[in-house]
């Protein structure tokens, strides 16, 4: 066990565990970050995806020791990290939403963050550069082509400066999901 | 429920045609005050407008949660903004709730509409003696009653305390589907926003306070049992309470957290006694289908004599083998046992067989177990299984017997899914015709022999046939002398319904083989089929009567869409299949490259129509379609799990590769304009797309592919 100090979604957080705990379970099962998923355990699907200093990293692979002092954000804090305030949505779930990418759902936040984190570097990508980015992420429900549409939607809207997409957050929002 | 499984009671109600019979319950009436409008189990209006529908399916990506609400909502003539929905878990209100064989929209179609419909009825009647006027001339209307001589107009909020004094109507009028307002609109999926956000709350994300986490070690070898374990070292890992077997063939490790459980695992010591299938391995298996093919089989589907019809007879065998679902989230569930009393929250497709197997499993009656069902990371069939259910139940009472009170949560990790999955059944197919002078069929045998998963699971096999295949493997020709028959084989693997369940097995085998006859006749593919589907007929299989004239109409259409007649680009090649299962029909072209005769097709196009009845939310039917045919792919290409030394081979999605983004085509999906009862939408997509590819794959390269997945071929 040891205190390893993480900087999560903007905030300070010290945690007590073992070094080699993976990331994944240390957002998941400590700080209680579950948008964060779970699929191999070996870094071969992407479910887990978060950003380490911006880059996209499988949380299922990355001991947390390795991360200490560094600035993770996962998808809960995506759109904070971009400058939107409480419950604005950032470009890519609201691109996500207009398309009607998920279906069951439970690789889409590692899909929101690959894809983020391409679009940070590359605002208007090709093609063949979605594909490059967001190979690394499995789909068992077959959602990539809604992905890639979604994608070029966000990266058209990111042409017009800090404009967001307005979606209809009311109170059905989150579709009895509970 | 017995004899008759849920999945055969499913089938069996939809195929009367009538859907299941519904627990209407009596509604609340409340005192002078009532709470709540609720004329039956799917709906609930309160004072202050709230309109609540509930589903008694399971959401696992299909839209349930949002294509069930939309068929209640289009009868009660609601505002759809002021929709919200409630997930029921396992109850005694809703006839079977498998969430299965697609057949949601299929069996809650009538009663859906129904309980809309009766609910409409009587806030019209509620509004009519509150205003003192006719009841004709009130009309409801996004939401409200009008009354449009007076221009006046109520809330269905405002009438609950009216509405509740009203006699529930039994028999009331339905709307035709040419003043459906909802139905067959491109609505956007309630449960979106919240997967996007991180929000929503799969199994594996519930949590309580207290809670504990369990990973099970389990044989690894089929049918084999622990022997004895070590302890010592898993407790010596932080937060590790409990380690402990669990049935015969398992030991379980529980922690304070995931990480915990899994370490604990991992260090921990267990001998297994490794059984009866110790040498198994999938030669063994194969040989067991070999040896199938010898034996009496069961008739399926006959037509005419084919032993009588003369000419030229050609013949071929297929083979598939064992595949895994796979889901994106791997099995988890918790359960708090409380000795007189156990409540689980579970990713299921089916609520009510988790409550008996827990109930049978722990030793309570079913009435004192509740399962909460959450929303699920895929099911596939997968979670028609209850074992995670079962296991989470068995080791909290276990930990309660060592003074645990404790809710457990029990995640499988992807290895465990892997390795411990039921899987789809392997199967070799029999194909034999005989062709007329004009090169069509006048005689088609299509022998299937592949293990029973009812049968294994101990569920009657009627005849010798499998209860999946009436839904699953029917005539898709118009052939003069046609038979289908099944021969059942044995085999200890475990056996699982995967999406389309047995139709992928059939149609790969059957729409190969077509395409081999069309070869052998020297005739084009599309034309050939068309030739069969000429004539309207009705081909009667089981409790489906299937009709050339709906199968003419798909294919056609893809044909059209997919500019058929017309010239492929250089190094193009394209294949064609169709097959109808769950009572709809699809037919899929595929257009290919290849780069060498050897080398990976890439799939650049497909197109996909489907005519499955009216279409209720187009978006989600595309959203399906497009799904399967990605799932379908990569059964095509690549699954296929082995055996050896009686343990499975595969592991994680390395070894079993679902297909990638780089892998995926446009999909480009057409339903055929209907108002047929809808049918199945969540499987028919798949079994079309291996024999569609393989077609493709023949015409570019002229070798035929007759086993699958077409990668190891």
């Amino acid at each position: 066990m040891a205190e390893i100090t993480l900087r999560v979604n903007g905030s300070e957080r010290k945690v007590s565990v073992s070094g080699e705990t993976p990331l994944l379970w240390v957002l998941r099962d400590t700080l209680e970050l579950a948008g964060t998923k779970f699929g191999c355990g070996a870094g071969l699907c992407g479910a887990c995806t978060v950003h380490v200093e911006g880059n996209p990293i499988r949380s299922c692979s990355t001991p947390v020791s390795q991360v200490a002092g560094k600035n993770v954000t996962t998808i809960e804090g995506l759109a904070a990290s971009n400058g939107l305030a409480a419950g604005q949505l950032h470009i890519l779930q609201a691109a996500w939403i207009a398309e009607e990418v998920p279906q069951c759902g439970y690789c889409q936040t590692g899909q929101i963050m690959s894809a983020a984190a391409l679009l940070s570097k590359t605002p208007n990508p090709t093609d063949e550069q979605i594909t490059s980015a967001m190979n690394g992420n499995l789909c068992r429900c077959g959602t990539y082509e809604r992905i890639r549409k979604a994608i070029h939607r966000a990266a058209g809207a990111i042409e017009r400066p800090r404009e967001i997409a307005k979606i209809d957050q009311e109170k059905r929002g989150n579709g009895g999901a509970r | 429920m017995s004899p008759l499984s849920r999945r055969e009671f499913v089938a069996a109600g939809v195929a009367a045609g009538a859907g299941l019979v519904i627990g209407f319950y009596l509604p609340h009436r409340g005192g002078p005050q009532p709470e709540f409008f609720s004329p039956n189990a799917y709906l609930r209006v309160t004072p202050d407008n709230k309109v609540t529908i509930v589903v008694a399916r399971s959401e696992m990506g299909q839209g349930v949660r949002t294509a069930l609400p939309m068929i209640l909502a289009e009868e009660l003539e609601a505002d759809w903004k002021q929709i919200e929905i409630e997930q029921a878990g396992a109850s005694t209100l809703y006839g079977d709730q498998t969430t299965g064989g697609s057949a949601s929209i299929r069996t809650t179609w009538d009663p859906m509409r129904k309980a809309g419909a009766a609910a409409r009825e009587m806030l019209i009647s509620a509004a009519a003696l509150t205003w003192g006027v006719p009841r004709s001339s009130c009309t409801a209307e996004n939401g409200r009653i009008k009354h449009a001589a007076t221009n006046r107009s109520l809330s269905y909020g405002e009438l609950v305390s009216k509405a509740t004094t009203l006699p529930i109507p039994t028999d009331v009028p339905l709307k035709q589907s040419k003043d459906y307002k909802i139905v067959g609109q491109r609505l956007a999926r309630l449960d979106t926003p919240a997967k996007v956000k991180g929000e929503a709350i799969f199994g594996i994300d519930f949590r309580m306070p207290g809670m504990k986490i369990a990973q099970l070690a389990r044989c690894p070898t089929i049918g084999g049992k622990v022997s004895g374990f070590d302890d010592k070292e898993s407790k010596t890992i932080p937060g590790v309470s409990y380690v402990g077997k669990i049935g015969d063939a398992a030991v379980a490790v529980v922690a304070d957290s995931v990480w915990g459980a899994m370490e604990g695992r991992r260090v921990l010591n267990v001998t297994w006694d490794d059984g009866p299938n110790k040498d198994l391995n999938t030669a063994a298996v194969r040989e067991s289908l070999k040896q199938g093919a010898s034996k009496k089989a069961a008739s399926l589907y006959s037509a005419g004599d084919a032993a009588k019809a003369g000419g030229r007879r050609i013949s071929a065998e297929y083979e598939l083998p064992f595949m895994a679902h796979a889901p994106m989230e791997p099995g988890n569930c918790t359960a708090h046992y409380q000795g007189t009393k156990c409540e689980l929250w579970a990713p299921t497709q089916v609520p009510q067989d988790c409550r008996d197997s827990v109930a049978t499993a722990i030793g309570l009656d079913p009435d004192q177990v509740k399962v909460n069902v959450t929303l699920m990371g895929g099911g596939f069939g997968r979670r028609l299984e209850h074992d995670y259910a079962v296991e989470a139940a068995l080791v909290s009472k276990a930990i309660g017997a060592q003074g645990i009170n404790a809710p457990v949560k029990v995640i499988w990790t992807r290895e465990d899914d892997m390795r411990f999955s039921t899987y789809r059944p392997t199967s070799l197919h029999q194909l034999s015709a005989t062709l007329d002078g004009s090169g069509l069929p006048a005689a088609l045998i299509h022998r299937i022999i592949a293990p029973s998963i009812s049968g294994q699971k101990g569920q009657p096999v009627p005849g010798g046939v499998d209860p999946d295949l009436p839904d699953e493997a029917g005539p898709v020709y118009a052939i003069p002398h046609y038979t289908i028959e099944s021969v059942v084989t044995e085999t200890p693997v475990p056996l699982g319904w995967m999406r389309s369940v047995y139709a992928l097995q059939a149609a790969f085998a059957l729409e190969s083989f077509i395409d081999e006859l069309a070869v052998a006749a020297g005739k084009d593919p599309l034309q050939y089929r068309l030739h069969l589907l000429a004539k309207d007929q009705d081909l009667q299989y089981f409790t489906t009567t299937w009709k050339t004239a709906r199968m003419r109409g798909v294919l056609q259409l893809a044909a059209e869409k997919a500019g058929w007649n017309k010239p492929l680009p250089a190094g193009h090649y394209r294949g064609v299949a169709c097959f109808g299962c769950f009572a709809s029909y699809m037919a899929e072209v595929v257009e290919i490259t290849m780069e060498h005769e050897n080398a990976q097709p890439r799939v650049q196009r497909v197109v996909a129509v489907v005519d499955c009845g009216q279409v209720v939310n187009p978006s989600i039917l595309e959203q399906q379609i497009q799904g399967g045919i990605v799932y379908g792919l990569a059964n095509a290409l690549r699954a296929k799990i082995t055996i050896e030394k009686g343990r499975v081979v595969q592991g994680n999605f390395d070894d079993y590769a679902p297909l990638r983004m780089d892998e995926t085509p446009a999909v480009e999906v057409y339903a055929v304009p209907s108002v047929e009862v809808p049918t199945g939408i969540g499987e028919p997509s798949v079994p079309p797309i291996a024999p569609a590819l393989c077609n493709a794959i023949y015409a570019a390269t002229k070798k035929r592919i007759r086993a699958l997945p077409i990668l190891s071929s």
